[in-house]
């Protein structure tokens, strides 16, 4: 029964978002560690345990003289609790030098890392920018990160607001992102999938809506979304995506976010040049689609209340020909 | 009975001070907002704040969650471009005592949404009406006209003049002679 029921909650531990199934080589160290801990930690426990329960269950008869000292008996128990001390000592040695190694392990994950990715927090999404020695071909896009499949890759975590932190369970540990400082995570994914990320320091009234996604693909695939992502955003294909455009300048979306190849350069608030090529919107808040990214739009304080998107005063019919232009930017 | 009242009463005082500032960050009604006349000149009958006063003058004019929020706007929209931190450069300074089109809040809204002649544009359409009136409520404290207890405190960064909260006070000192 109680197995069953382990088995159960174990379960809920597989999927897209979990430290205990590892897709890369740091997070298949840290679960390894993370087992080993447990189950070693388990057989001393119920050792502890049994010492505590056998004295109570076996009672020896007390002796004639309570004052008395039985020699003999005395060191034997004075073996036993030295015996006991050095083990312990070996153990925690042991495991202190395992998670040196395994954090040796980690180090050396990102020291051929061919791709840098600044990765940096706000309140409540992530701003990520591709390191390019060629300033054309730096890219800054939002919230969903691209790599590689099977090649290491080095985040630079930063901030600009408050202390974020950095978690995605299934590649790697936990780590700040702290305003004014740069933190180095070097990650790498085994296979192409799709691994879902979560803010994993309380940073403010929407910090649970401030998701992020690692889309790791061959590296071919990568190299074409990267050269896609590159250019500027394509020109509104119907008339009703062309008036969205002109509007996306003149109303409030221009003050805060970027659209490469228009007048609009804001760059306080995701990058819309591809926003319909994402997955999702607001941090992982709403799924893309023509009707969230309008509902995004109309009413993000009841959607995300607290985050800096503001509402902006729209007519339904600019919000429709917005919509249009957005829903185009693939 | 008397006891009950006793631990009562630290009780009630420590939920009294969970009692915090409103942030309300969804406009009511998304529309009509800010449909005040523009005033053109600051020559006003009696020298008054012009009229009609806008009655969310009131709700942002004080308040520290809507100043801090203009502090940031001021950064993010740029408004350092022109008026330099408060300093003024090609735009006017704004941490003096001199107002060119009246020091009341709706004043300064009027002057951000509708702009004012020799440079300073209108951003009536860009920017969402609250937004407007945070700006406003800041863009007072940097001229000292806020009360120092919600005005901004220091920012994290090297900063270019006091903290709002401690800029000299426009009612009693800082006037330019």
């Amino acid at each position: 029964m109680t197995f069953a029921l382990c088995v159960l909650l174990l379960q809920g531990c597989a999927g897209w978002q979990s430290a205990l199934d590892p897709k890369g080589p740091a997070a298949g160290e840290l679960a390894w560690l993370i087992w080993f801990f447990t189950a070693l930690c388990a057989v001393v426990w119920v050792l502890v345990m049994i010492a505590l329960v056998a004295p109570l269950v076996m009672r020896s008869r007390p002796g004639d003289e309570p004052l008395l000292l039985d020699e003999a008996a005395e060191r034997r128990k004075m073996r036993v609790v030295a015996f006991a001390v050095g083990l312990t000592a070996i153990i925690l040695i042991g495991l202190t030098l395992l998670s040196f190694f395994a954090n040796r392990t980690l180090a050396a994950i990102g020291s051929e890392a061919a791709l840098t990715i600044r990765v940096t927090g706000h309140q409540w999404w992530w701003e990520v920018r591709y390191e390019d020695a060629t300033p054309s071909r730096i890219l800054t896009t939002a919230n969903e990160i691209h790599i590689p499949a099977g090649e290491p890759v080095r985040l630079l975590l930063t901030s600009t607001d408050v202390i974020h932190s950095f978690w995605i369970p299934s590649l790697a540990g936990k780590l700040d992102l702290i305003p004014g400082h740069m933190n180095v995570l070097d990650i790498k994914a085994d296979k192409p999938g799709v691994y879902r990320g979560q803010c994993a320091e309380f940073c403010g009234a929407q910090h649970a809506n401030m998701g992020t996604f690692i889309i790791a693909e061959p590296r071919p695939k990568f190299d074409a979304w990267l050269n896609d992502q590159l250019q500027p955003a394509g020109a509104p294909a119907s008339g009703e995506a062309k008036a969205g455009a002109d509007l996306f300048l003149k109303r409030p979306c221009v003050m805060c976010h970027r659209i490469g190849g228009t007048p609009a350069g804001g760059t306080v608030a995701p990058d819309l040049t591809h926003i319909a090529s994402r997955k999702t919107l607001a941090a992982g808040t709403l799924t893309m689609s023509r009707g969230n990214l309008a509902a995004w739009i109309a009413d993000p304080q009841g959607i995300k209340p607290g985050s800096h998107m503001p509402v902006a005063d729209l007519n339904g019919d600019e919000l429709n020909a917005i919509v249009a232009y957005l829903e185009g930017l693939k | 009975m008397r006891q009950a009242l006793a631990m009562l009463l630290p009780v009630t005082l420590a939920l009294v001070a969970c009692q915090r500032e409103e942030r309300d960050t969804r406009p009511q009604s998304a529309l009509g907002s800010g449909e005040q006349p523009t005033p053109v000149t600051t020559l006003e009958p009696g020298g008054q704040r012009p009229s009609p006063t806008d009655n969310k003058a009131a709700s942002f004019e004080a308040n520290a969650f809507h100043m801090s929020e203009g502090k940031r706007l001021f950064s993010w929209f740029n408004c350092s471009g022109c008026h330099a931190n408060g300093g003024g450069g090609m735009g006017p300074a704004l941490m003096d005592e001199k107002w060119l089109y009246g020091s009341s809040i709706e004043s300064i809204h009027a002057t951000i949404r509708d702009g004012r002649p020799n440079g300073m544009p209108s951003f009536g359409q860009k920017i969402p009406d609250d937004q407007i009136w945070e700006l406003a409520a800041y863009v007072r404290a940097l001229g000292g006209n806020a009360p120092s207890s919600a005005a901004p405190q220091r920012n994290d960064g090297m900063m270019v003049h006091p903290s709002e909260n401690r800029l000299p006070d426009a009612a009693t000192l800082g006037k330019s002679p």
